[in-house]
């Protein structure tokens, strides 16, 4: 028998925490999306500068914080997979990517939707789209050193050396645009750091940022899932082409 | 100065290539690694040499764990691969050169005489011919001698006149007390050599 | 030491005696940063506004495009396999290729770069800033660039993949690089700037040569 099975012991008791997990996490996120999106969409009062732009705020800004969130979840988990030789480690990582480059995405277009009508064009260079564009580029590269490596634990390793190479970075990066924006755009632009906080805004704002978090936790469970069946598929095909040689 | 393996395991891309693999080689000994193509003979020579992490189990050397002080280990041993590691720019003397140096070695001369490159010297390394290559690569278990060669296919491209040659060189190191890990498909004539069939290995644990 | 400076020596002779490779660097360069005063028109003004930033970013295409130099042809040879198999630690190793691969590939487009800031209506008071700019911030071009190499080394099309994971690395050095320059044309004080570029390379120096060594142990295996 060509398995080796000791790699299996982690996953199977990481599958029996999720699946008692999962319909929480999935209940949770439906609760509140829905409680979310009703207060951010309909119950929060119009801002008195912004009007009802105001309301892609509610979208915008939780997922910019999920998108930073879950890059430095991918960073410890890939340390974590490094140093502890933790199989779910680097699986996680690699299916929180996905997840964490749309919310990248989600909060790029929603900042340029919010642009057009402050601004009066759907791109400036603000320095927080400025960064989320290049968080977005980081996610790209991350997902695409899995995609290049034929052996998995190989991938594991290359990727955890880029996404931990780029969490030391990410700071430096959003200190180096913060200031080349002041420097290139005078500060009569409207930031996008919003109103000042409310109750009226924060009430929405926090129970989107949930809403996001327990739909991330939804959309991770899954795909660490399927990751995990995924290899063991693999390894049974790769034990069937090995069986058939020997028959043959 | 012995190289113990033991309970070697080496997965490669979740296939299990071998596993509970174990020997003992001490001074003047020789170990030929045999087996089919895919048996796991370069593998196994790459993870003794350090370049290869094994899934489980230990080598040591001298009574010291070969991953824990890999630098003092790399120091003991000449690993000779498939690929000739020669720059083809570089002329054959400049090529044994730099590889004695980076070994901390100085016989360069010694090793083209041996190896009969002499004449070959200022050649750059695009022009030879394969069997030359394959000497100027050997030339560097001279030029920086090591007690332990692990030695990857040495008798590829080479006419009968320089296998016999480097069987001598061969025979004569482990006389001298040196150890070799070798795998070749050719036949080596050779006493103090042990045969070793990766092939029959499975199930044994 | 002295396996250091070999493969410190090694690699510098190679890049010499292949000197069609740092030709061709160099040609790129000032294609690229001629393509620009063609694209945007030939207005002094506008020239010389963009120039820092022009250069500055022409030298790192230029740069990216020699990374795989670094690794690649001691992957395929094999010599990378001997190189780590000797008793020079690993990182130290790297350091000492990526040191060869700055002289050999950088060092050449900075000195060039003075020549093409004249084209580029730039005020000559301003090109010694910009080729120390170029000299304190191009090492963490070939540091990071090492990463990126080593974790792309022996992969089929890996510029492309090298290329996206390297870039957006890039963008602190060549921030502050354009910064320095334009500070100076301005006639404020760069100093800061330079400073900032010398910082990046320092912390550079310690983090990448780790990182490095990490991804070639993983490429042979």
């Amino acid at each position: 028998m060509a398995v080796d099975l000791h790699r299996f012991a982690n996953p199977a008791r990481f599958m029996r925490l999720t699946d008692a997990i999962f319909p929480w996490s999935l209940g949770l996120t439906v609760l509140l999306l829905a409680s979310g999106l009703y207060y951010a969409l309909i119950a929060s009062p119009q801002d008195y500068q912004q009007g009802e732009t105001v309301r892609i705020m509610f979208v915008h800004v939780p997922a910019a914080w999920m998108a930073l969130s879950v890059y430095s979840m991918m960073a410890i988990s890939a340390a974590v997979g490094w140093i502890w030789k933790h199989p779910v480690a680097d699986l996680s990582a690699k299916a929180a990517a996905p997840a964490g480059a749309c919310f990248c995405f989600l909060a790029l277009v929603t900042g340029a939707l919010w642009g057009q009508p402050m601004w009066g064009t759907y791109w400036v260079w603000d320095a927080r789209l400025t960064s989320m564009l290049i968080l977005f580029f980081l996610y790209l590269g991350y997902m695409a050193i899995w995609e290049a490596f034929d052996d998995q634990s190989k991938a594991a390793k290359a990727a955890a050396i880029l996404v931990i190479i780029g969490a030391i970075n990410i700071p430096v990066i959003k200190f180096s645009v913060d200031w080349w924006n002041t420097l290139h755009q005078p500060a009569s632009v409207a930031t996008m750091e919003g109103p000042k906080i409310h109750s009226s805004i924060l009430t929405p704002l926090l129970l989107m940022a949930g809403a996001y978090t327990a739909l991330f936790v939804t959309i991770f469970i899954i795909r660490v899932k399927a990751e995990i069946l995924d290899r063991r598929l693999r390894i049974m095909r790769m034990n069937q082409v090995q069986e058939k040689g020997l028959k043959g | 100065m012995t190289l113990i393996a033991d309970n070697l395991r080496c997965i490669r891309q979740d296939r299990v290539i071998f596993k509970g693999l174990g020997f003992t080689l001490g001074p003047g000994q020789g170990i030929w690694v045999k087996g089919k193509n895919g048996a796991g003979k370069s593998s196994l020579l790459r993870m003794i040499a350090g370049l290869l992490k094994p899934s489980k189990g230990t080598i040591t050397w001298k009574d010291v764990d070969t991953q824990e002080e890999p630098e003092s280990f790399r120091q003991d041993f000449r690993y000779i691969a498939h690929q000739d590691a020669l720059k083809p720019v570089l002329s054959v003397r400049e090529n044994i050169e730099f590889w004695a140096q980076y070994h901390g070695g100085d016989k360069v001369a010694g090793a083209l005489k041996l190896f009969e490159l002499e004449h070959l010297q200022d050649t750059p390394a695009q022009i030879l011919s394969a069997g030359q290559k394959k000497r100027t690569n050997l030339a560097r278990l001279v030029a920086s001698p090591a007690p332990l060669w692990i030695l990857d296919e040495p008798l590829s491209s080479l006419d009968t006149h320089y296998i016999d040659l480097f069987t001598d060189l061969l025979r004569e190191h482990l006389e001298g007390g040196g150890l070799a890990l070798l795998a070749t498909h050719q036949t080596i004539d050779l006493q103090r050599v042990t045969i070793f069939d990766l092939d029959n290995l499975k199930g044994v644990v | 030491m002295s396996a250091f400076f070999r493969i410190f020596s090694r690699d510098v002779r190679l890049a010499v005696r292949q000197g069609s490779a740092l030709t061709m660097t160099l040609s790129f360069f000032v294609i690229a940063v001629t393509l620009f005063p063609l694209g945007v028109g030939p207005e002094l003004s506008i020239l010389a506004r963009i120039g820092p930033g022009v250069l500055w970013v022409g030298a790192l295409l230029a740069c990216m495009l020699t990374l795989d130099r670094i690794f690649q042809a001691d992957y395929e040879d094999g010599s990378l396999d001997q190189l780590m198999v000797g008793t020079l630690p690993v990182e130290l190793m790297v350091l000492a290729k990526i040191l060869a691969h700055w002289l050999t590939a950088v060092v050449p487009l900075i000195i060039i770069t003075p020549v093409l800031a004249i084209t580029f209506n730039m005020p000559l008071d301003s090109l010694g800033v910009m080729a120390l700019s170029l000299l304190l911030g191009s090492p963490v071009l070939s540091l990071i660039g090492s990463v990126g190499a080593a974790l792309t080394v022996g992969m089929r099309r890996g510029g492309v993949l090298l290329s996206l994971l390297v870039l957006p690395l890039y963008i602190p050095v060549l921030i502050f690089g354009v910064a320095a320059v334009e500070a100076a044309i301005a006639l404020l004080p760069a100093g800061s700037h330079l400073l900032l570029l010398a910082a990046f390379s320092a912390g550079s120096l310690v983090i990448c040569p780790i990182a490095s060594a990490a991804a070639l142990r993983l490429a042979v295996e």
